[in-house]
């Protein structure tokens, strides 16, 4: 409960006082050196005061490209301030954040618990006053087998999700054995939307198989992957959805207990998914005895993370369930037999446990109808950047790059030429006009060398300097690192410092051999998903335009 | 139940659970470390001691990762030179490694470059000298946790020190920055008894690089001791 107590004490004081903070760590028998440990750790934790109101505004590049920095100037002139530091009212506070999952609605910003879209600096005004606009989901494709609820229902109703198909996947779920759900999910092929594409049927059978009483579901909500956003609109605009998902994978794995991890930067998603826990109590949804179903009890908590990218990572959001700094563990053991409390535990990406209750509900057969065989069921892409319509695409059908972006997106902005297409994420790879006619599979993906991600294609325009998107990116790594292992802690500073010169056209002879090195190192002997693509997107960039990190307009003095 | 592999092409058995760095020790193969210490618990926080596996995405740190059966491991491959390489490089552009000698050694055999990161941001710290019993000096430390862990679970249980900070800014912390004597710490002198880089230093130590005699030293450390507050 460490980390629950301390946003509470954060949101009540806009900071955690000595005082507060030593009440917190002998109330919950925490050690004090670890609570400041804890502290330090998440970045929307401040032992100083801050303000009434702090207003983020992203710095991840779909924002930057359309003008974030800008924004940011903007507010701190006319709150005659400076970036992270409070007006003499103490009434704001302005912070540049990495991408709030907003990236549809560039640039983006968060005034206090309030999302707001389209925070250009022309709006500092009414951002300011809190009069600004909030962001709606947009979602395109042609069919929509899994978004097909938002934007239709009350999120917040379980009656609209009654009438709208819901929970019918999870009744037929329960007149099957365990055994059989995960047969079902296996035939599906329904593979995880996290990142990481593990098949969920193993990840499940593995989980039912391991020997405890105790054991977890876990839903990951932690979206933090720059460019990413397609989990906030499924957590806002069908969140019932997700709670049938974690139905379904308790009773499959007979666990009495899950928690939702959603982050700190996504609070309208926590107020509604607070409704959508209280009213599944009340229709016995949750709790016990489940819908008539004599043993089937299942509770859900909801916690929210404090501003730590890395608590996505499986093991590090475990940690920060239990209340500690969010470093990722040593796998093996795995999750499915030592994860939450060091107990079994599925854990499973939200995009993932709403196709869970699709499959379900329509079956192994008519879900393999979606996709393509190495890639079945519909997906969700996350388009933002330089193109007519920013969005999140469900995808159901082969379909290109190409056909993506210029058949259903409008193509770009201005009918500008297209340079570079962030792909999968920050995490992922730039790739460039020749590679439009690739489709967006595992199997052709993987076939290329990429990887889909997240589902992150975030396009740049010919005007665009790639080099400013590298140094965003190698910001956004170096600011996210947990520090755990040396290649990561050490490397994506330096990779940064590297990046930083090379952007200012400052490049020192080497430079590129040192990014090189460097890169290979995080990628290779990091401990976790984070170190080890940390480097992804450069090296690509290195690859396409070695020119670039050449370039000296910059005398060296 | 023995596990059969072969390092560097030598075919090896050993016990279920075993470390790749206990299999290599078994055939005089040692793999370097940084963080790695007999007492405190292993992390696999400094990658020094990675090693390649045939089939493997990325390389495996020795210290942390158990035999399997039919694995074959490559302990001084390219791969696993040039990270043990930048990783000292890395290093050695952040901290100030002058009092580890160990590291000094491993940056001659590895051919490290010293100043392979020009214009590098260094990690900088004041020299904390707040009790009579030692000085610490976190510009020299390596974030190897070790006192930490030490000062914790793995032998005293006194958790008067956390890691903190994040990434680049890592660091090791006390409540609120709180001198030692105002912590739990007992003084046991765990923490110092571990530290690799001379980032934590006795007093003795310390005085003794300033020129102090014996006499002066423990006169020195006398006062010091009454000046300490009551617990
Ligand atoms: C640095 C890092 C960040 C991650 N962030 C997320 C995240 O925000 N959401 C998510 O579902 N998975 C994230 N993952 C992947 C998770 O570790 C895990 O694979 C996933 O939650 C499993 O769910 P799935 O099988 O349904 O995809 C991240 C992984 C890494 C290494
Ligand atoms: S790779 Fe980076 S984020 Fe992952 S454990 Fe190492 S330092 Fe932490
Ligand atoms: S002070 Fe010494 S023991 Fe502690 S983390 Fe730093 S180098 Fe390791
Ligand atoms: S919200 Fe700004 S890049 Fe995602
Ligand atoms: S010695 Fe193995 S990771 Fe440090």
């Amino acid at each position: 409960m460490l980390l629950p107590a301390l946003l509470e004490a954060q949101n009540r004081y806009n900071h955690i006082s000595k005082e507060h903070a030593s009440l917190i760590g002998k109330a919950l028998r925490v050690p004090l050196a670890d609570v400041t440990g804890v502290i330090e750790f998440y970045t929307l934790l401040f032992d100083k005061p801050t303000a009434e109101t702090i207003i983020r505004v992203c710095d991840s590049p779909a924002c930057s490209l359309a003008g974030s920095a800008e924004s940011v100037d903007a507010l701190t002139a006319q709150l005659n301030t400076t970036p992270n530091q409070a007006t003499p009212d103490g009434q704001f506070f302005v912070e540049s954040v990495p991408c709030l999952g907003m990236c549809e609605h560039a640039p983006a910003a968060l005034r206090g618990e309030e999302p707001v879209s389209q925070a250009t600096a022309d709006k500092a005004t009414s951002l300011i006053s809190g009069d600004a606009e909030a962001p709606q989901g947009i979602i395109y494709g042609d069919e929509r087998p899994l978004t097909a609820r938002c934007g239709v229902v009350v999120p917040t109703s379980l009656e609209d999700y009654l009438e709208h198909d819901g929970f019918a996947g999870l009744h037929n779920v329960l007149a099957k054995s365990p055994e059989d759900v995960i047969a079902d999910i296996k035939t599906a092929g329904l593979m995880g939307r996290g990142g990481a594409a593990f098949p969920t049927g193993i990840k499940w059978e593995g989980a039912a198989n391991a020997l405890d009483d105790t054991k977890y579901i876990v839903c990951n909500a932690d979206e933090s992957e720059p460019g990413t956003f397609k989990d906030r609109v499924i957590l806002e605009e069908d969140p019932f959805s997700v709670l049938e998902g974690m139905l379904t994978a308790a009773y499959t794995i007979s666990a009495k207990k899950g928690y939702i991890f959603i982050r700190g930067e996504y609070p309208r998603a926590q107020r509604i998914f607070e409704q959508v826990i209280a009213a599944a109590y009340e229709q016995n949804y949750l709790g016990k005895d489940i819908q008539g179903v004599e043993g089937f009890d299942f509770d859900l908590e909801m916690r929210s993370g404090a501003g730590a990218y890395i608590c996505g990572e499986e093991t590090a959001l475990f940690e920060a369930i239990e209340g500690k700094r969010g470093f990722p563990r040593i796998k093996p053991p795995f999750p499915t037999t030592h994860g939450l409390f060091n107990k079994p535990t599925a854990i499973n990406n939200v995009e993932t446990l709403a196709n869970v209750s699709l499959l379900m509900r329509i079956g192994p057969d008519q879900y393999r109808q979606y996709g393509t065989e190495g890639s079945p069921g519909p997906r969700l892409f996350c388009l933002s950047g330089d193109v007519v319509k920013p969005g999140v695409y469900e995808v159901t059908e082969k379909t290109t790059l190409r056909e993506l972006i210029y058949e259903q997106a409008g193509g770009l902005v201005g009918k500008a030429e297209l340079q570079a297409i962030l792909f999968g994420g920050a995490a992922g790879n730039f790739i460039t006009p020749a590679q439009l006619d690739l489709p967006l599979t595992f199997e052709d993906t993987r076939a290329a060398q990429l990887s889909l991600g997240s589902g992150v294609v975030m396009i740049f325009n010919g005007t665009r300097d790639i080099r400013q998107a590298l140094v965003e990116l190698g910001h956004f790594f170096a600011h996210e690192s947990c520090g755990k292992c040396y290649p990561c802690q050490l490397g994506t500073q330096r990779q940064l410092e590297i990046l930083e010169r090379v952007n200012h056209g400052a490049a020192l002879p080497g430079d590129l051999e040192r990014l090189n090195d460097v890169g290979w190192t995080m990628t290779d002997a990091s401990l976790c998903g984070l170190g080890q693509t940390a480097a992804t997107a450069v090296l690509s960039a290195m690859e396409h335009w070695p020119e670039l990190f050449e370039e000296i307009t910059v005398s060296p003095n | 139940m023995t596990v059969k592999l072969s390092i560097d092409g030598k075919p090896v058995s050993v016990a279920e659970g075993t470390t790749l760095m206990e299999a290599a020790r078994k055939i005089d193969v040692d793999t370097p470390v940084i963080c790695y210490h007999e007492a405190t618990t292993s992390e696999g926080l400094c990658r020094q001691c990675v090693v390649e596996v045939d089939g493997w995405r990325v390389l495996a740190p020795a210290c942390v990762t158990p035999v399997s059966q039919d694995m074959h491991v490559h302990t001084d491959s390219e791969r696993v030179q040039h990270a043990r390489r930048t990783i000292l490089e890395m290093l050695n552009a952040t901290v100030d490694l002058s009092q580890a000698p160990d590291l000094q050694i491993q940056m001659d055999d590895y051919q490290a470059d010293r100043q392979r990161f020009p214009n590098a941001q260094v990690r900088d710290a004041q020299v904390l000298d707040d009790n009579p019993f030692y000085v610490r000096d976190y510009e020299k430390c390596v974030m190897c946790w070790r006192c930490v862990q030490a000062c914790g679970d793995d032998l005293q249980f006194t958790y008067s020190l956390s890691t903190g900070g994040r990434g680049y800014e890592s660091k090791i912390s006390t409540f609120f920055d709180a001198p030692m004597p105002e912590t739990t710490c007992v003084f046991c002198g765990n923490c110092v008894a571990v530290c690799p880089s001379n980032a934590l230093v006795s007093k003795t130590e310390f005085f003794m690089d300033q020129g102090l005699n014996y006499d002066q030293i423990r006169q020195e450390k006398r006062k010091q001791r009454k000046q300490m507050p009551r617990k």
